[in-house]
């Protein structure tokens, strides 16, 4: 269980970061990006909220659902960074997780799409093959992960290997979670894009819970990025719920990678605010946590820094949450008219045809 | 004429398929300075340098799943298992994330997972297995087994350019001890494609790999001896299977004898025999016989690991017992 100890750890973790490398200037986004950030926060747990707490219910979701309330900003900070747009010999690759629909949503899938693939219709991303977050898609230079948690890592340092053949400057994102740092697969692909100095960039939501078990029960070292030292790479932890501080901390990582100067670990302490999926009342986290971190909740501190800075008013709040909603709308209405995929397609595409 | 042994066989076809296509490269362990534990890659890292001959850490699944990558972003990566017992390291890379990503999202994998395999060599349990039918059972991949110096060429240069993940096992009793004249010019051998190694009316033997020498002696016994012709095929890849080939077997011979070094419950044979039963059952005039490796792991000392594998006398046996029908 948790103790207060650890308690206290993961607060002072957030609080500041831990293991930033001297000397680095902080990364400040423009207003620009900051109202994008914004956007993105909103559009995810929007998207999220419907999937959740309507479609889910109204029982329209075929599977199960997992979302990342409360984790938006790790996905949204560091996605930030993550460049796309310029052509295959230009964009980073990115191995997302099942927390990370933020990720989805900035490398240009339209939310419809998401919702076709949760509805286990034939326009979603996996043809009805897969469900929920388990999609990917190349053309969006996403890589689907596998509900094993942990298997990306080595697949992403793969990713980061060839653009080294190449000789490129881009860069592998790979997002987990904490539990997946169990895997012997973290461990085998952490420790290979180390020895081989590869432009990877490892993402760690840490938000204490894997299903029912405490991150203490996951490992004896206090921080994710504690680990770091077993490979001989810079690791970081930083408050996940500030999403400045995921965007200055992962643009750094990023810009070393770039550099050709190797792999780093990111852990951004946050905490699952739901249940492991939707049929998960997560009556194992004692209330006063979902308490105590509902007052950390990312969007409202961003909102209020942002208001602060006077880059947004309650009006233009209001403004882009309607749109969003119109938006979901539409991308609701939409995926509902989509069809099933026909029962004989279960027999294609194994194989290339 | 120069004779090229298998392992060199190997060796020419990935070297020629790294100089034919720049996205070719080899990773695993020792495959660079060392040339790999049985010299397959040897040459290869001052040819091709450390970018596209890689030496990596012992991590089966890392190796796998680093190819994976690489194959996503246009790659096509040769992942050495330096034995392929350490294949069950990367299964899970290999059957869930591998063999599963075309179905799933339509994003191919072309990566080859070579190693050599089988026993014969006092190599005891973690030197000698033959994990085919693993993948075997994993749609998704395909599996290739080579018996020949001209096969084991033709194979991995067809493995190398497929559009799909495949399983190559290389027999290491094979390596060294067979040789034959190989064509100047570049060729494949298409995955999925059986040959016949014998013709012969009254039954045929079906295999693969190292067992392929212990049915062909069998057979000139078996002509010699007791004047049965047998017919030998050899499987060559075991995913997909040569239906053609081995129900045209079936039904020109009405008897079946299915030979392999694998163990016994669950191998080829099994399905073979199946797909035997269901498509051409009205043809035979026997039952289709298993001779295989007993269902233990692989012994290490020569007594034992002599019962255990299947050979010439245990082929004549069943193949006798087959005729009799």
């Amino acid at each position: 269980m948790l103790t207060g100890e650890r308690r206290a750890t993961a607060r002072a973790a957030a609080a500041s970061p831990v293991g930033r490398p001297g000397g680095e200037a902080v990364l400040v986004p423009g207003d620009a990006d900051l109202l994008k950030m914004l956007h993105f926060m909103k559009l995810t747990r929007a998207l999220e909220y419907r999937i959740e707490r309507k479609l889910y219910r109204q029982g329209k979701i075929v599977g199960g659902v997992y979302v990342g309330r409360g984790q938006e900003a790790i996905s949204v900070g560091a996605a930030m960074h993550i460049r796309r747009g310029s052509g295959e010999e230009h964009d980073d690759i990115v191995s997302p997780s099942h927390r990370d629909m933020a990720v989805f949503l900035m490398q240009g899938v339209p939310p419809e799409r998401i919702l076709a693939q949760y509805m286990g219709r034939k326009t979603g991303l996996t043809r009805g093959r897969d469900g929920n977050m388990h999609m990917g898609d190349l053309r969006h230079r996403l890589i689907a992960f596998v509900s094993h948690l942990g298997d990306s890592i080595p697949v992403a340092a793969g990713c980061a290997l060839t653009l080294r053949m190449r000789g490129t400057d881009q860069v592998s994102f790979c997002f987990f979670g904490e539990g997946a740092t169990s895997r012997g697969d973290w461990h085998e692909g952490l420790n290979f894009a180390a020895v081989m100095r590869l432009p990877v960039v490892f993402i760690c939501n840490n938000n204490q819970y894997a299903y029912s078990t405490h991150v203490s029960r996951q490992m004896r070292v206090e921080r994710v990025s504690d680990r770091a030292s077993g490979y001989g790479i810079p690791g970081e932890t930083a408050d996940g719920n500030d999403v400045l501080a995921v965007y200055d901390a992962v643009g750094r990582a990023v810009a070393r990678a770039r550099r050709g100067e190797g792999p780093a670990l990111l852990e951004f302490v946050t905490f699952r605010m739901t249940g492991h999926s939707a049929h998960d009342d997560a009556g194992y986290v004692p209330k006063t946590l979902f308490e105590e971190w509902e007052r950390k909740d990312p969007i409202r501190l961003f909102e209020d820094e942002l208001k602060s800075r006077r880059l947004v008013d309650a009006l233009a709040l209001k403004e882009m949450e309607s749109g969003i909603e119109s938006e979901l709308d539409e991308a609701v209405a939409w995926a509902e008219r989509q069809p099933y995929p026909e029962p004989e397609e279960c027999l294609t595409g194994v194989y290339h045809e | 004429m120069a004779l090229t042994t298998y392992v060199e066989a190997i060796r020419q076809g990935i070297w020629e398929e790294m100089e034919r296509d720049q996205r070719v490269f080899i990773l695993g362990e020792d495959v660079g300075v060392y040339g790999g534990a049985f010299k397959v890659t040897e040459g290869m890292l001052e040819r091709f340098g450390d970018l596209r001959v890689i030496d990596t850490p012992i991590s089966e699944s890392a190796i796998v799943g680093a190819a994976i990558g690489a194959a996503l972003l246009g790659m096509r990566p040769i992942a050495e298992m330096q034995f392929i017992d350490f294949i069950s390291c990367a299964f899970d890379q290999i059957t869930n994330f591998a063999a599963k990503n075309r179905y799933r999202w339509g994003a191919g994998v072309p990566i080859v997972i070579r190693g050599p395999s089988g026993g014969g060599v006092h190599g005891g349990p973690y030197h000698s297995q033959n994990p085919e039918m693993y993948f075997v059972h994993t749609p998704g991949l395909k599996v290739v087994a080579p018996a020949t110096a001209y096969d084991a060429k033709g194979l991995i240069k067809a493995a190398i350019r497929d559009e799909d993940p495949v399983i190559y096992l290389e027999h290491k009793y094979l390596y060294r001890r067979i040789k034959e004249e190989l064509p100047k010019e570049d060729y494949v051998v298409p995955i999925g494609t059986a040959a016949v190694r014998r013709e012969g009316r009254d039954l045929a033997i079906l295999t693969y790999g190292a067992m392929l020498y212990h049915a062909l002696e069998a057979a000139e016994t078996l002509a010699r001896e007791g004047g049965i012709q047998a017919e030998v095929v050899d499987l060559r890849s075991l995913l997909p299977l040569d239906k053609d080939t081995i129900l045209g077997a079936a039904k020109k011979t009405g008897k079946v004898l299915v030979v392999h070094e694998d163990t016994r419950t669950g191998g080829i044979a099994g399905e073979i025999a199946a797909i035997i039963n269901e498509e051409v059952f009205e043809y035979l005039d026997g039952p289709v016989l298993r001779v295989t490796a007993p269902d233990t792991p692989v012994p290490y000392s020569p007594p034992l690991e002599e019962f255990f594998l299947p050979n010439k006398e245990k082929i004549l046996k069943a193949a006798r017992q087959l005729a009799a029908y």
